[in-house]
Formats: structure tokens, sequence, C-alpha cells
């Protein structure tokens, strides 16, 4: 489904990924986990697309084609998603708004309809349980004024409602308390599906009891200098990083 | 800004079209011959003809105003004509007389005023350059007593009513534009609401310049008697020209006790191209008097004009009355924007709300110029402003002019202001979700409206959305 060969990408002048190789199958979970100003998120917003990072070097193929090709929007539109790790405010737009015209977009690129408003809070109804989110959040503008961890469930009630194919979690878990670390990993594993991966990048093990992954990667100075399986989640926890970084 | 955001192709301006129509236009040039001259094609009466003269003797005195922050070169007054007409446009015609050409033209530009097709709720009056040529649901507003005619008819049939108020709330000598447009004012819109009429339905008044080198310089009166209640909405467009062209109008409005008047504006006059070539320079004048418990609503979204100059205000004369100016001011290219209010408290317990959003994008500059002024017998007032600047792009500018004057102890202000720049990260969020650029810019700009919009009439509140989501495009990529 994806695969990234020794991909390079700087931060205006700055070298920040520095050779990143992965694949990940339809069906899979890898967690990439490493310390902080490692590249991590760096990585997620480069698959996502964002403008302010420069590849300088390597490949991301998605689906058979070259991800590095298509703008930001066509790749949400064909089934990618990153949950930020830092949620973006919109003020005056409703989350409800918002939500749908993300969704029919998605829906257009489809070839499929467009939803009208009372459908689409039709499907709003389903999606909310599954967050266990207030409705009255749906009327809220997107995340302004929303607690931390208010931000990180709406990126997964989000992620409910467009059903992505690979969707990455950027820190999804940070500031979560321990119910909603729940929830939101109980959604998370609702949504998996055999043709859909998921990538989630986190600090802690904690999550991954919940979100079980089939993939440990190690992400360190641009690089990912070990993977494993769910073990190496355990394992780091324990000893931290440096032994990783010492033998790489 | 950065990377992406730069390079769209520019959408045309939609209503840049010309009206091919045989005009019955004046020479160019401006003296009391002139006047006259308008006036006689009018068949004004007498005293119309004597407070045109005395304007334009007034404005002969003063000098054109040059603290507003825009810049412009000098306007030759002698070079434009004050009046061009349609001459398939006969003076008081009915509907069914107007010449299909013009209404293929308001079709044009969506605006239906064969009667089978009328949007629902809402009565148009169409004013082509300096005529108007025809105004809808008359039948339906006599039976709630209503008038809502063109400015020359209303000279014609209720002269009482506009000797009584034809500059009372902005005298011929007010300003500059003001004693201009007293002097040459061609046409305009006139509603009469009845004591205790609740208007059932939206008036509106479309402006359309059409004739090259030719001002418009239109007059609004609207007055609602006692306990009366309207809303009316104005919009407008021009073709587009390589030239300036003058839109300099007078608008006046009158909530009597327990009155209130809802005044809404769609602006797009054809705004220059991106060089800033052409497009209308449009210094207007607009205010109202509010009298005892009454209230006055302005609300406006100014996306054309290659310049703005305009200060809808409020005069709260009567004790316990409203005004409030709602407004959404945007610039792209090289446009420039001077707009805002007045407040001025002069009745007790008297109340006014502020609220402006300015965008910039391009070139453009864009100022918000406030004053609030409390008097000293306007004891118990209170005053609320909040004005929102936001940047797209980092060549435009956002200027505020804020004046406060409170002259007794007991009244009070609160002011709020912010600027933004719309944020890469913003757009990028929208983008991560499906959305494109021009979708992501027009989703946060309407976002950052909001407040505005939710005061438009309903019909208009999508309209104006869409054309600022055109009037942006070609500011991002
Ligand atoms: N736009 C930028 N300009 C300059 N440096 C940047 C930029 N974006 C990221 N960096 C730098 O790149 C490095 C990697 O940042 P990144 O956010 O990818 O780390 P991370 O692994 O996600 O860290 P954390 O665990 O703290 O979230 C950091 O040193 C960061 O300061
Ligand atoms: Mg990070």
């Amino acid at each position: 489904m994806l695969s990234i060969s020794a991909l390079h990408a700087n931060a205006g002048d700055k070298p920040i990924l520095k050779g990143i190789s992965l694949t990940v199958n339809p069906g899979e979970v890898h967690a990439i986990m490493g310390p902080n100003g490692s590249g991590k998120s760096t990585l997620a917003q480069v698959i996502a697309g964002h403008p302010g990072y420069e590849v300088t070097g390597g490949s991301i193929t998605y689906m058979n084609q070259d991800l590095l090709e298509l703008d930001p929007e066509e790749r949400a539109q064909q089934g990618v998603f990153l949950a930020f790790q830092y949620p973006v405010e919109i003020p005056g737009v409703t989350n409800a708004y918002f939500l749908r015209s993300a969704y029919n977009e998605i829906r257009k690129a489809k070839g499929e309809e467009e939803v009208d408003p009372m459908e689409f809070l039709d499907l709003m109804e389903k999606k909310l349980k599954l967050v266990d989110m207030d409705p009255a959040m749906l009327h809220r503008s997107v995340n302004a004024g929303f607690s931390g961890g208010e931000k990180k469930r709406n990126e997964i009630l989000q992620m409910a409602v467009l059903e992505p194919k690979l969707a990455i979690l950027d820190e999804t878990d940070s500031g979560l308390d321990i119910d909603a670390l729940r929830i939101v990993a109980d959604g998370v594993n609702a949504l998996k599906r055999p043709d859909n991966a998921t990538i989630v990048v986190t600090h802690y093990q904690r999550l991954l009891n919940y979100i079980v992954p089939d993939f440990v990667h190690v992400l360190a100075g641009g690089k990912i200098v070990k993977s494993g399986g769910k073990e190496l989640a355990l394992e780091l926890e324990q000893r931290g990083y440096e032994w990783v970084m010492d033998a790489a | 800004m950065g990377s992406s955001i730069e390079t769209l192709v520019n959408r045309e301006y939609q209503y840049g079209f010309v009206t091919e129509i045989e005009a019955d236009t004046i020479a160019p040039g401006l003296n009391e011959d002139v006047i006259r001259l308008i006036s006689s094609k009018k068949n004004e009466p007498e005293w119309l003809l004597d407070w045109r003269l005395k304007a334009f003797r007034r404005w002969q005195t003063m000098t054109e105003p040059h603290w507003p922050n825009v810049k412009y070169n000098p306007i030759n007054y002698q070079a434009a004509r004050y009046y061009s007409a349609p001459k398939s446009v006969k003076p008081l015609q009915s509907l069914d007389e107007v010449d299909p050409e013009l209404l293929a033209t308001y079709k044009k530009l969506g605006i239906s005023l064969t009667e089978q097709k009328l949007l629902a709720g809402v009565a148009v009056d169409a004013i082509f350059d300096s005529v108007s040529v025809g105004t809808t649901m008359k039948d339906e507003l006599a039976k709630h007593g209503v008038v809502f005619c063109s400015f020359t008819e209303a000279v014609h049939n209720y002269p009482e009513l506009i000797q009584k108020y034809l500059g009372s709330v902005v005298p011929y000598s007010d300003n500059f534009f003001a004693a201009l447009n007293s002097a040459v004012f061609s046409d305009g819109s006139f509603c009469y609401v009845p004591k205790g009429v609740r208007c059932p339905i939206e008036l509106s008044t479309y402006f359309r310049i059409n004739a090259a080198e030719t001002g418009q310089f239109e007059r609004t009166l609207i007055v609602a008697d006692e306990g009366a209640y309207v809303s009316y909405l104005e919009g407008c467009t021009a073709p587009k020209r390589s030239t300036n062209q003058l839109h300099a109008a007078v608008v006046e409005l009158v909530a009597l006790d327990n009155a209130q008047i809802k005044y809404s504006t769609v602006q797009n006059w054809y705004a220059g191209d991106k060089d800033g070539v052409g497009g209308i320079y449009n210094f207007v004048t607009k205010r109202g008097k509010a009298h005892t418990n009454s209230k006055i609503s302005w609300t406006q979204v100014e996306t054309g004009s290659a310049i703005t100059w305009k200060y809808p205000s409020v005069i709260l004369q009567g004790d316990n009355s409203t005004g409030e100016f709602y407004s959404v001011a945007l610039v792209n290219n090289k446009q420039q924007a001077d707009t805002g209010t007045k407040m001025i408290h002069i009745g007790k317990n008297t109340k006014s709300t502020i609220i402006s959003k300015g965008i910039s994008a391009g070139e453009g500059q864009n100022s918000y110029r406030g004053r609030v002024q409390m008097l000293p017998k306007a004891t118990g007032s209170r005053n609320y402003t909040q004005c929102d600047s936001m940047l797209i792009g980092n060549k435009c500018g956002a200027h505020t002019f804020p004046y406060i004057e409170i002259a007794n102890d007991s009244s009070t202000t609160e002011h709020e202001a912010s600027t933004s720049k719309i944020g890469e990260d913003q757009i990028f969020y929208c983008k991560a979700r499906g959305l494109n650029a021009e979708h992501a810019i027009s989703l946060i700009v309407s976002g950052f409206c909001r407040e505005v919009f939710k005061e438009l009439p309903m019909e208009f509140a999508l309209e104006a959305q869409q054309l600022l989501g055109i009037s942006l495009e070609g500011s991002v990529g």
C-alpha cells in the first residue's frame, strides 16, 4: 500500500529526514517511536504533503502511484489521512460544516454523490458514538477553544467520517486521559479493516496495549534505526532509546 | 506568503459585460446648466431644482477630502458625464414596458424583473445608470401601504414626504461628495413604511452602471414611520472598463419612534484589473437617524470597487435607540478601502455595536475608520466595537483608525481589535482533509466573517459568501 524508500527531506535548508525506508501493507498497524525532534512528525507531514518540507531524495509510492506527485488534497481524496499532532483551529467554521465539506470532497473524488446536510447528520450520529463525543461539538468552530483532549478526539472523529485507507496518527494519545485513550483506541480498532492500514506515532507503549502494532520502528536522527515486533515497544519503555541509538 | 500561496488563475469579473443600448447621454461637464438640464429631464418641481442649485453652489466652495487612507489620481469633474439613461425608458413606465434588452441585462446579473419569475419575497427596484427601469411587486406592497418606488417617481407622487425628509439626515452641505450628489443625483429608490407596518417582504435595489464615462449618483431615502419595520438590500455591479468611474451615492434612513430599519449592501462594483487599471471609485455617504426606541442596522459586504470610501453611520437621536454596523470589506490586487462607521450618541441609554471584518489580499490596502461619540446628554450609553483584520499574503495592508470621544461619566465603550494572517497551517489542514486551496480559503474567510454574514437576509448570505470566494480567487495558490 505504502512504500517509502530512502526518503530525504528538508525544512528550509535543514535536513531532517535522512534516508527513511518503510513498507506498509494493507491490514497492518505500524508504530513509530523515537526521541523528541527525531523527525516523526516531519515524516507524517511529508506523507500528507505539507508544503513546508522539501523532499530532496527518495520516493513514496502509495497504491501504485507516486505519492509525491499528488497535491495534499488529492492524497486526502485518495485515502491518506493524517491526525495532526497539533490540530489547527478554524474560527467561525462549524465542525459539522467542515466535516461535511471534507466528506463531500472525498466522495466527489470517488465519483459519488454529495450528501446533503440532513443525510450527513444521520451519518454523524453513528460516528459521534464511536468516539463518545457530545453532538454539541458539531456546532462549535473547528477546534476553536477545544481542550487538548477534545482536539485529539475530534481528529479521530474526522478519521471515522472520512474512512481513510492509510491513517497516520501523530501522537493522538498525547494529552488524553486514561478513559479518552481507551475510547480513541477503540475507535481506531473499530475502523480497522483488512484493506486499510494505520501508522501510529507515539511516545507511550501504553497506547500500544490498546492498538496492537504489527511492527514497531524507532526513528532517531531522521533515520529508522531499529524495527521489530510489538515487544520492541516494551523494551524501549524499559530501556529508553539510548541503547538502540548506540547500536545503530 | 511562502511557497504555495500565490498563484491561482484569476477568474474574470462575472458582471463586466456592457449592454449595447441607445442612451440619452448629456455632454461631459458640470455647471448650473447641466443641473437645470438634469432637473428638466426629470420634470422636477421648482423646489427641487433650487435645492440642487444650492447644493451645487456649496459644492463649488468645497474641496475634495484627502484624509482617507487611499491614493488615486485627481478626478476631473468636468470630464465626467452626469446623466445617461436608456432611451427606451419612459418616465414612470410600468414593468410591462421595460425594454427586453434591459430585462436581459438584469437576467444576466441574476435578477428577474418579470413578475412570474420574481425572487420569492423580494421586491426589486432596478436602477440602470441614471434611471430606474422598474420596480417589482408594487401591488403586493401597496396592500400594506408600503411605498417602494424610484426616487423620481416619489418626487412626483409623494412630494410632501420627499420635501420633509430629503437632506434631513445628510444635508447637502455635509461633505464634498454629498454636495456633488445633491446637485446632480439622477435616481435612486424611495421607501416609506407607514406607522405600525411590518414590511412583509425584503426590499432591494439593484444598481447597475453601464454607460462609459458616466458617474452614478443615486439617492436612497428610507423612512420607517413609528413602530414600522423594513429590511432593505442593495446590490451593485458595473462593466469592466479601463477608465475609472465615479459612484457618489447618498443614502438617508429615518427610523421614527419604535421603528426598525435593517439595511444591507452587497457591493460588487468592478474593482479594476489586477494591475489596478479601471474600476469604480465608490465614494458614498450613508447615514441614519434613529429616534426614540428605534433601531438602525447597517450590514455591508464590500468586495468590489477600486476605491471604497464610506462610513454608514447612525445618529442615535432618541433615547434608548440602537445603532449597529456589521461590515465585511475585502480588498484584493490593488484595491483600496477606507471604510467604517460613525455612531453619534445623543439620546440617553443609547446603544451601538460595531463589528468590522477587513480582509486584505494581493496588494490591497484596507482601513477601518470609526468614530464613536457620546455627547454630554447621552448618559448611560454603551458601545461595543470589534475590529478584526485578516491578511492573505504579505504585500497587503490592514490599518485601523478608531476615534472615541465620551463626554459623560456614565457611558462606556469597549474596543477589541485583532489582526491575523491566514495561516499556511489552516490551509494545509483543510487540504489534508481533501479541500483544495480555493475551497480552503473561502471556508476560512467565511468563518472569519461569520458574525457579519449571519446578519444578512438569508437569501443573500450564501450569495455574499460565494462572492467573497470569487473575489479572493487569484490571491492564493
Ligand atoms: N519547519 C521547520 N523549520 C525548521 N525546523 C523544523 C521544521 N519542522 C521541523 N523542524 C525540526 O525538525 C526536527 C524534527 O521535528 P519533528 O517535529 O519531525 O520531530 P518529532 O519526532 O515529531 O518530535 P516530537 O516527538 O517532539 O513530536 C526538529 O529538530 C524540528 O525542530
Ligand atoms: Mg512530533
